[in-house]
């Protein structure tokens, strides 16, 4: 109480204490009309990670996203994208982007799961959006179906991220990443948010069970061993062809030069 | 005479005099085969084609060509309960179910791969050397035939499994049907019985598949090999060798071990990729449904570049008479790869109109001494290599960070301006070969021992060639190009009219050689002190 309180005086208590009045206000609201979602934090717990998130995206997030997350003419804003957005993008390592590409690139994540927290609870904070989840919540083991799963994944997922989920190109040198080696709950806040050049799949297009069965899939798939010998990528026969030129091909007619060989 | 040799005569002359065997098979078995490497790469195809047959079979025991629904109960969790067709369930039965199904599977798979392969090979060997001249010709056609059926062949077997991969090529063969004018439509009800996918295309591909094509490929592969036989093997030129005759080992017992051991390792290599690569997953895939596709479906190797040409082709589409022509389909699918292997078919015939040779052949071309038609040849691989690229453009793209839109605007362009590069760069590199080959006969090798003469003067000793070899770089004969003859002596045009005139341009390009040494250039050389 005492990191809060001796900030009483500082000129931007009052902005900020109105802010949490909102954010509070607003918080209530949807928790009275969304569904419950789960609050174990207490208030003042809840405001020193916003002020940490605060922190750590002016530092980190607003040369692009701007000081209000209003966005600029390299980024989107940011309101209104909610914790899951901030989970995903910075929890994979997409955000911050390692440089202005077509697509932010999964890689090793710059902030730890704290930071992540603090981050996506400030941008929470400003706007509503989808909440985050952790991995306990999604409950993909106990309450996905595997077939299921893999007619929704060919249904709605394979056009773009392959069918094995080994990801796919798209236009203009952006692409569907590999779905592979991805934790649960970012593969549901993908889902939820839409993320880059994927869209939204709401809950009323594909339900929360629904979304439970794609990640069993895709994580049925992952573990799955390659059970027609080397995988070649799981990218269809153009691995096959390629191996059937070089080794295949090579190796025959190394053996035809062989067997006409003259004895010298 | 031993007991053995007595019981083996007895025996032969048994069948002899049932038969009258003998007299064909003393002439036959004797029969002279030329050594080299190249010529063996038909023979994988032969042999992948037996492999194939075998495997097939296999697979046939338990597959069933119907589009029936049914629900999956067999061993794959992933797909358990899943509502699929009996085909595809019963290729997950062969691949799961049946003691060594998808070891069959794939090897079926990878043999027909390697067999196309091998197919190409073969017939860039024939193409490059020369070997579809007269008499030869007839074989060439059947040889395109054959290259032609099997890619449908392979195209049908890749349909059968009705996985989701299957049933996208399928689609794209019956937007191809779809897009011939007029008739296209009806020929699509016809060939699937009605709206796609309907109830009978797979039984109906499967009878095709495993009968009717199979078929005729062993009645061409018969003829065609008849043709080898009755017509001789072509040889490559040396000392001894002539349009008259056949250096090289007889059939009995030389070439039957050779052969007899290709095929073993031929199936030895094709059933170890089948049994450390994964090919065509079909369970990974799922079944198919109308509704779905996956990213990166791509057709086996051998119709990548008909993939590519789709791919790169520009939304063209006219409406003319209440009918849509669909360009973009028609051009890439049809018309191009019509008009390539008509090309293809016809060569032969082609070039023996424009060079005016009608002779018969049976000493082949070094490539760098055809210096056109080598260049010709890898304009055309160039074309294929480029459309090839771009059927697979998505996988580049993801796999080297490049943009799916550049790749296909440079395989667009590339593709008209890359050939006839290449048509350009080929014949400078064969001419540059024969200039090469010129010095070798006449300076000899270069050794790289330096001598310091008495009075001082370095010199690297060149080692003179054999006479062998020196026959071989020199044998063959230069074409000379046909004088133009707008008319005759007494004014009368040349009926030949633009033929004659495209003979004398052809035959001018054809002529354009470096000189080979003659034999004066050569006997003058041989007294100096190189």
């Amino acid at each position: 109480m005492k990191f809060i309180s001796k900030y009483r005086r500082h000129k931007g208590a009052l902005p900020i204490l109105i802010m949490l009045a909102l954010t509070g206000l607003g918080l209530t609201f949807s928790a009275a009309t969304a569904a419950p979602a789960k609050n174990t934090m207490s208030a003042s717990a809840k405001s020193t990670i916003i002020e940490e998130g605060k922190e750590i995206f002016l530092k980190g997030c607003s040369s692009c996203h701007g000081l209000n997350l209003e966005g600029g003419a390299v980024a989107p804003s940011l309101i209104g994208v909610g914790a899951a957005s901030v989970d995903f993008q910075v929890g994979t390592g997409r955000m911050p982007m390692q440089d202005m590409s077509q697509q932010a690139a999964r890689k090793t994540p710059v902030y730890n799961e704290e930071q992540v927290a603090a981050l996506a609870a400030y941008v929470a904070s400003l706007a509503p959006g989808p909440r985050a989840y952790t991995n306990e919540e999604i409950t993909w083991e106990r309450d996905g179906n595997t077939a299921e799963g893999g007619e929704l994944f060919r249904n709605n997922c394979a056009m773009c991220h392959n069918f094995a989920g080994q990801g796919g190109a798209l236009t203009q040198g952006k692409y569907a990443p590999s779905v592979m080696g991805v934790e649960a709950k970012h593969i549901y806040e993908v889902m939820i948010t839409g993320p880059q050049s994927m869209p939204v799949f709401s809950d009323t297009i594909i339900t929360p069970e629904e979304k439970l069965s794609i990640i069993k899939w895709i994580k049925a798939a992952e573990s799955e061993p390659n059970l027609g010998g080397a995988a070649l990528g799981r990218v269809g026969p153009v691995t096959e062809g390629l191996l059937v030129w070089t080794f295949g091909l090579g190796i025959l007619i190394g053996i035809a030069v062989w067997l006409t060989a003259k004895a010298r | 005479m031993t007991a053995r040799e007595r019981v083996a005569g007895t025996v032969a002359n048994y069948v002899d005099e049932r038969t009258g065997a003998a007299a064909w098979m003393k002439k036959n078995l004797q029969k002279v085969f030329p050594d080299h490497w190249s010529f063996m790469l038909g023979e994988i195809a032969l042999y992948s084609f037996v492999i194939l047959l075998l495997s097939g079979t296999f697979l046939t025991f338990w597959f069933d060509p119907s589009m029936r629904h049914v629900v999956y109960e067999g061993s794959y969790q992933p797909l358990k309960d899943v509502e699929m067709s009996a085909a595809y369930a019963s290729a997950l039965h062969i691949s799961f179910d049946v003691r060594g199904g998808l070891l069959m599977r794939q090897i079926h798979h990878w043999a027909a791969l390697i067999f196309m392969a091998a197919i190409v090979v073969h017939l860039l060997r024939v193409f490059f050397t020369g070997a579809f001249r007269k008499p030869r010709e007839f074989n060439w056609i059947l040889g395109i035939a054959l290259l032609t059926l099997g890619i449908v062949e392979g195209f049908l077997g890749y349909s059968l499994p009705d996985d989701l991969l299957s049933g996208t090529g399928v689609r794209i063969a019956h937007a191809i049907i779809q897009s011939i004018p007029v008739v296209g439509t009806y020929l699509s009800f016809f060939a699937f019985g009605g709206a796609f996918p309907g109830e009978v295309f797979i039984p109906r591909i499967y009878i095709v598949h495993v009968l009717l094509l199979p078929g005729i490929f062993l009645a061409l592969i018969t003829v065609h090999l008849m043709l080898v036989w009755y017509q001789k093997h072509t040889q490559y030129p040396g000392p001894g060798r002539t349009e008259k005759n056949v250096v090289g080992y007889p059939f009995m017992p030389v070439y039957m071990a050779k052969a007899g051991g290709f095929f073993f390792i031929v199936f030895g290599v094709t059933a170890f990729l089948g049994a450390v690569a994964s090919i065509n997953p079909i369970w990974l895939y799922g079944p198919y449904t109308p509704g779905q596709i996956s990213a990166g479906s791509q057709p086996d190797w051998y119709m990548g570049w008909l993939d590519g040409l789709v791919r790169m082709a520009p939304p063209l589409e006219t409406y003319i008479f209440g009918y849509t022509i669909s360009w973009n389909i028609l051009l890439p699918g049809l018309i191009i790869p019509g008009i390539i292997f008509t090309g293809m078919a016809l060569y032969p015939f082609i070039e023996s109109w424009l060079s005016g040779d009608k002779r018969e052949h049976h000493l082949l071309d070094r490539p760098r001494n055809v210096p056109n038609r080598t260049a010709l040849g890898v304009m055309s691989l160039t074309f294929m290599v480029i459309a090839m690229i771009n059927g697979g453009n998505d996988l580049i793209a993801t796999h080297f960070d490049l943009s799916i839109n550049q790749i296909m605007w440079f395989s667009r362009i590339g593709i008209i301006v890359l050939p006839p590069l290449a048509f350009v760069i080929t014949k400078r590199i064969c001419l540059s070969l024969q200039r090469a080959d010129r010095e070798l006969v006449l300076h000899g090798k270069e050794t790289g021992r330096l001598v310091m003469l008495p009075h001082g003067e370095f010199v690297e000793i060149h080692e003179e060639l054999s006479a062998e070899k020196k026959f071989a770089l020199t044998q063959h004969e230069q074409p000379k190009a046909i004088a133009l003859v707008k008319e005759d002596a007494g004014g009368v045009l040349n009926p030949k009219g633009i033929r004659a005139r495209l003979q004398a341009r052809f035959s001018a390009a054809n002529a354009e050689n470096i000189a080979k040494p003659t034999a004066s250039e050569v006997k003058e050389l041989e007294g100096g002190h190189h």
